[in-house]
């Protein structure tokens, strides 16, 4: 998939909310630090779910896999807002932020990139891109599909 | 014994108190409010501080909200509650309350809530960096970081979905507000009491995508307390008791991206409970108190609780039906859309339903009102609460 900055870019400033990490989620920020977007898996339900846990929450078996996801899915729903809505988003203009339905089958929230907010509809095909944080490790967002 | 025979109307709502104002602002602490809205309660009831042993608080200065608020009230509760699922938690507290009595575990039981949120923004408290200092919670690592405005995104996002769904429309939420604020003119202590059309909600600033500024709930100061207690020493008491017929709670999730169907809430069990526990249906309601934080809430309560199709809210509220005279008086205090929402709304429910009940609502009253509802929604339409109440006649 592709990625919003140069191979080997510089430091770079927050503009946004820089989220803390957890023990579940530490496997998919550090795939984030090579742009990957991957989703756990229980081994026993044969199924993905967002977001990480130390467990599957179908049949609670700790034992998860990794994997790769395809980046594809459909805005599920979207909202625009018209002011930062807090105050690390500070100098954003208008933006759309959503639920996207993964091919995978499941839904995260997420933000649109290179289209206008007020395009981004309900059942849009978008893929999956990222946003670099300051600390090497990457923000998923997504580009509507052409 | 069934669980209905077990539940119905053996509790009563048999106290009820709130304060807002038309500024918006109370003076007093949480505390001091608090305790006054408990005392005003237990007058209304005709009972003491002496006759009280359950104690139900979600609102923690603290760790334990129920702890905290006993040991200033200087009592020793022996059924104590500190559930906390946000504006739905006090419909769970007279759920619960009214269960333990049923059984004899508790006899008189006060749920009260006080918060100033105005009146601290006014001197600069509170806001959203208070909110950060929270550690790494699944919401602050899966969606703080994109900037959703809460909670109205939150409510934006099952608005976007249900419009996509099912073609609700704008024009439709709004006139939701415009039928609250009819009930609103009536209410002297409304903070917003002129009347509004659905231009009017239109032309106000977009909040969140589909969602307008008076689509939102207010954001005042206001206090509330209710006393429960059994239904035979309810008949001794000083008010019509308002028996508890029905109760019922599911929560779904916390997080909004976690929500199973946006267009889909905890409310069709909740209300299905309910409703099946009191042996009455949708139609039985003469007046429903259902939780305005957004008027998406609304919306999305009327088709859950199976007062219209899912899908069908829309038209169900286009023609002004839950406002004065329509075919389901609804929010008749103006709600948290008009006439306070102090954080959470769900006390006022219950006191406005309580008072219908009663015949105590002077020109917004409901004509002959047997049977009440309180809808309580928290979170982001995460946990849904129902009570079904009626007056003696309904036993």
């Amino acid at each position: 998939m592709s990625a919003t900055e140069p191979e080997g870019a510089g430091p770079v400033a927050a503009t946004r909310f820089e989220p803390g990490e957890s023990v579940a989620g530490a496997p998919f920020w550090a795939a984030t630090r090579e742009r990957r977007l991957v989703l756990p898996w229980c081994a026993a339900c044969e199924a993905p779910h967002w977001f990480p846990r130390e467990f599957c929450p179908s049949c609670l078996a700790p034992d998860l896999d990794w994997r790769e996801a395809s980046g594809r899915g459909l805005v599920h729903a979207v909202s625009v807002m018209p002011a930062p809505a807090n105050p690390s988003m500070a100098g954003r203009g208008p933006y759309a932020v959503g639920l996207v339905d993964l091919a995978e089958d499941v839904r995260m929230m997420s933000t649109f990139i290179g289209v206008a907010p007020d395009e981004v509809a309900v059942g849009q095909a978008v893929m999956a891109t990222w946003e670099p944080l300051t600390d090497g490790r990457h923000l998923v967002v997504f580009e509507v599909e052409p | 014994m069934s669980g209905a025979s077990q539940f119905r109307g053996r509790a009563a709502i048999v106290g009820v108190a709130d304060a807002a104002s038309p500024t918006g602002m109370i003076d007093g602490t949480v505390r001091a409010l608090e305790a006054a809205m408990i005392a005003d309660a237990l007058a209304d009831a005709g009972l003491t501080i002496g006759d009280v042993d359950g104690v139900f608080c979600n609102n923690a200065t603290g760790w334990a909200a129920s702890l905290e608020l006993a040991e200033y009230l200087g009592i020793q509760p022996r059924w104590t509650d500190s559930t906390q699922t946000g504006g739905s938690s006090f419909e769970i507290h007279v759920e619960h309350a009214a269960a333990a009595i049923a059984l004899g575990l508790c006899d008189v039981a006060v749920s009260v809530y006080a918060a100033t949120p105005r009146s601290d923004h006014k001197r600069g408290a509170g806001g959203w960096r208070s909110r950060q200092g929270m550690g790494v919670t699944p919401a602050t690592e899966w969606e703080l970081p994109y900037g959703l405005r809460m909670p109205m995104g939150a409510y934006a996002l099952a608005a976007s979905r249900h419009m996509a769904t099912y073609g609700t429309t704008s024009e439709q939420l709004a006139q939701i507000a415009v039928s609250t604020r009819e009930w609103a003119t009536m209410n002297p202590s409304a903070r917003l009491q002129e009347p509004i059309t659905v231009d009017d909600v239109l032309a106000s600033p977009v909040e969140a995508s589909p969602l307008h500024k008076l689509d939102c709930c207010l954001v005042t100061d206001g206090a509330g307390a209710v006393v429960l207690t059994s239904a035979d020493r309810a008949r001794d008491l000083a008010r019509p008791a308002a028996y508890v017929l029905g109760a019922g709670t599911c929560h779904t999730h916390a997080m909004i991206s976690q929500m199973p169907d946006l267009c889909v809430t905890g409310g069709v069990h909740s209300g299905a409970k309910a409703f099946a526990l009191a042996g009455l249906s949708p139609s039985d309601v003469d007046v429903a108190q259902l939780y305005d934080s957004f008027t998406i809430t609304v919306l999305l309560a009327l088709e859950d609780l199976g007062f219209c199709a899912k899908g069908e809210g829309g038209a169900f509220v286009a023609d002004g039906a839950l406002g004065p005279g329509g075919s389901l008086a609804t929010n008749t205090s103006g709600g948290g859309l008009a006439y306070t929402h102090p954080g959470q709304f769900g006390m006022f429910l219950l006191v406005e339903a309580v008072r219908q009940l009663r015949g105590e609502c002077g020109r917004r009253q409901v004509a002959g009102a047997e049977v009440a509802l309180a809808h309580g929604s928290g979170g982001v339409l995460s946990a849904l609460s129902t009570i079904v109440m009626g007056t003696e006649a309904t036993l």
